[in-house]
């Protein structure tokens, strides 16, 4: 059975609506989607999902949601639920599967808006970069707390950005330092001496391989915390495009990962797209659970052995005792070193005995101030230490 | 072959597949893509590739990835020692003569993935926990599924002379590059369901009763629902059911002693066996028998 043009259009929709939800799929996906069509898997529904679901998913999300918004495309139904679900996208969803069809056209412009913005956020960029280092200075200091104007906190936020960067190079540079080998690599010397007859004049030498280090950022978005959670949020975007490898989860009662939502390059979207995650930001913080949920669901996926787990928070939890320690006794097991970043520390007087800080802190490895921009530049030497 | 087909013939070689994974492992012959799997640890990832190959008849080629795999362990490698050998063997002889020789097939050591390429007929290639090799490695192998064919600069070209049926699993320890995922079949397997496990322990474990293995199922999905550290997986259903078996216990309600005192093949960390005690096991098995 030949595919009529019609059912290929409808197919067109539908690979469409899969990457406005954030499938990638290309021509060749496509085409095989096509001929999946033209077998005979395409006689009932339920086959036809499963191929497709094997064909166009490639991640256990996507796995789970694919479901969903089959139903809705093909059958017709659940139309709301898949409005919803197409949360990655910068437009509403669309309504109706006309719209859907329309959409489908509409993607290649879609595609290309981010790297337009790219385009105008990078002049900004190397602007930001060549001056002000006098304006700096003086924010240096300044505690987060009370920077309120907003081009000062633009300010703050392109530090920020910038200090993530600077992280990123150290540790890159310590990777290529290296060159020199202390070992003698006998088997490629071997290798390399059949072009001399067997005589192993070209010696290989074996030198330790370095990799950059991995840094996870769980940021505390709770009430106490947020006059600084928008200076934060600004320095884990910085951070999430610097590192190749990170992951950023932000917590008050439960537990979301925005990595996803961040990694969007025009910040100011990223973050908006971010808040939007954050809602119930300013209840009381369950940080024992949170990292308990965060030790279950996510650990072994985001921490190595090569990871850095930043915390940044004040250690005010609302949950019940013993949970925070226990996770993080747990955490530490797992990743490299625990970093516990407390705005609070930069106050004139502050002790940490809130017990949430007194259960965490046997398990941190640098617990250090994080209310101003010296503060965070301070923690440059340690980072590129590891 | 149909899906009900494949799904019957690996039953037949003792792997019970639902029809999501037997509609994806026809698509893989159809439109000739490599699958991967992803799931727990456990969940009987790698015996799909054994039971494939069965179904086949052909060979299955295992390639285990780890932190560091190069191309010479997976790909090819010459024999150093046999080279030297003979290069020592003929010296003063004719040079072209000696460099046609030693690089020729004779010394030449094929790893894994040069060995699936040059079946005659197309093996199932497994390659295993491709999250814990490099990421240099998997842009490597992505070329490699891609053509199908290796060239080694000494030799020449080599094209694979049966395309094998590639199955790529991965623990999700790292992330994988979106284009390997996008040249790859996808199928998340999760841990079996209860009416699912009762047959594949039926299968694997000859002898066994049917309330025994219901009996058995209804444990372990009950296990799974408590927070272990370790939730086990198929294979120590299996190692359980052949315990229990062993010990000639026929209801594990009227044999709470046993059950608990064969739990170990089914809890493995110190922590879980502390946080499933007697009293935990045993109402466990009121509630599950």
């Amino acid at each position: 059975m030949e595919p009529g043009a019609q059912i290929l259009q409808r197919m067109a929709g539908f690979t469409a609506t899969l990457r406005d939800n954030g499938f990638a799929i290309g021509l060749a996906e496509a085409g095989d989607g096509a001929r999946v069509l033209a077998s005979p898997l395409a006689a009932r529904p339920a086959r036809l999902r499963q191929a497709f679901r094997a064909l166009f998913c490639s991640d256990a999300a996507q796995w789970q949601k694919f479901d969903e918004l089959f139903a809705a495309y093909w059958l017709g139904h659940g139309i709301r639920q898949m409005a919803k679900l197409s949360g990655t996208t910068r437009k509403p969803g669309p309504r109706s599967l006309r719209q859907f069809a329309e959409a489908g056209q509409g993607t290649p412009e879609a595609a290309e808006s981010p790297r337009s913005d790219g385009a105008i956020d990078n002049p900004a960029d190397r602007r930001g970069r060549s001056e002000g280092a006098s304006r700096h200075e003086a924010l240096d200091r300044t505690d987060f707390r009370h920077i309120s104007n907003p081009e000062a906190l633009e300010a703050a936020h392109a530090a920020a950005s910038r200090l993530a960067s600077v992280l990123r190079t150290r540790l890159t540079r310590r990777h290529q330092a290296g060159t020199r080998g202390r070992r003698l690599d006998i088997r490629h010397t071997i290798r390399r001496s059949i072009s001399r007859g067997g005589t192993p004049l070209d010696l290989v030498w074996r030198r330790r391989r370095t990799q950059p280090l991995k840094l996870v950022v769980l940021l505390d978005a709770s009430g106490s915390m947020s006059l600084y959670t928008p200076v934060f949020t600004r320095f884990i975007h910085g951070v999430l495009r610097a590192f190749q490898q990170s992951d950023a989860f932000l917590f008050h009662t439960r537990l979301v990962q925005i990595a996803d939502a961040l990694r969007d390059r025009d910040p100011q979207r990223a973050i908006d797209r971010m808040s939007l995650l954050a809602e119930g930001v300013g209840g009381g913080t369950r940080i024992g659970e949170c990292l308990a949920q965060f030790r279950q669901w996510h650990a072994s996926r985001v921490l190595t052995s090569r990871t850095v787990l930043m915390i940044v928070s004040d250690g005010y939890d609302t949950g019940a005792p013993g949970t925070l320690g226990d996770a993080m006794a747990a955490l530490h097991k797992r990743c490299r070193r625990i970093v516990w970043l407390n705005p609070m520390i930069g106050w004139a007087g502050y002790e940490p005995v809130a017990r949430g800080m007194q259960e965490a802190l046997p398990h941190v490895d640098l617990f250090a101030p994080a209310h101003n921009l010296a503060s965070l530049q301070r923690l440059e030497p340690y980072f590129a230490r590891l | 072959m149909t899906r009900d087909e494949i799904a019957d013939r690996l039953a037949a070689v003792g792997y019970i597949a639902d029809q999501d994974l037997a509609t994806a492992l026809i698509l893989m012959d159809m439109l000739g893509r490599p699958l991967l799997i992803e799931g727990n640890a456990g969940v009987g990832k790698t015996e799909i590739a054994k039971a494939l190959a069965d179904v086949h008849a052909t060979n299955l080629i295992r390639l285990q990835c780890y932190e560091g795999l190069d191309q010479s362990s997976a790909l090819y490698e010459w024999n150093y020692q046999r080279q030297l050998l003979a290069i020592k063997a003929r010296e003063g002889g004719d040079a072209d003569e000696i460099e046609a020789a030693i690089f020729s097939e004779r010394y030449l050591l094929a790893r894994p993935l040069l060995a699936a390429i040059r079946q005659a007929t197309a093996p199932v290639l497994l390659i295993d926990e491709i999250d814990r090799a490099d990421a240099e490695f998997e842009a490597f192998l992505l070329e490699l599924l891609s053509d199908f064919q290796v060239s080694i600069p000494e030799l020449g070209t080599i094209v694979a002379r049966a395309v094998p049926r590639v199955v790529l699993t991965s623990n999700g320890t790292r992330e994988l590059s979106d284009a390997l995922r996008r040249r790859c079949l996808y199928h998340h397997l999760d841990y079996p369901t209860r009416e699912r496990e009762v047959r594949i322990i039926l299968v694997r474990v000859p002898g066994i009763s049917v309330a025994l293995a219901q009996q058995v199922a209804g444990m372990i999905a009950a296990l799974r629902r408590e927070e272990l550290s370790k939730t086990p997986g198929v294979a120590e259903t299996l190692d359980w059911a052949r315990a229990l078996l062993g010990f000639g216990v026929t209801d594990i309600a009227s044999d709470p002693e046993t059950t608990f005192d064969t739990l170990p093949c089914v809890l493995k960390t110190h922590e879980d066996r502390a946080r499933i005690t007697r009293e935990v096991s045993a109402r466990l098995v009121a509630r599950e028998a």
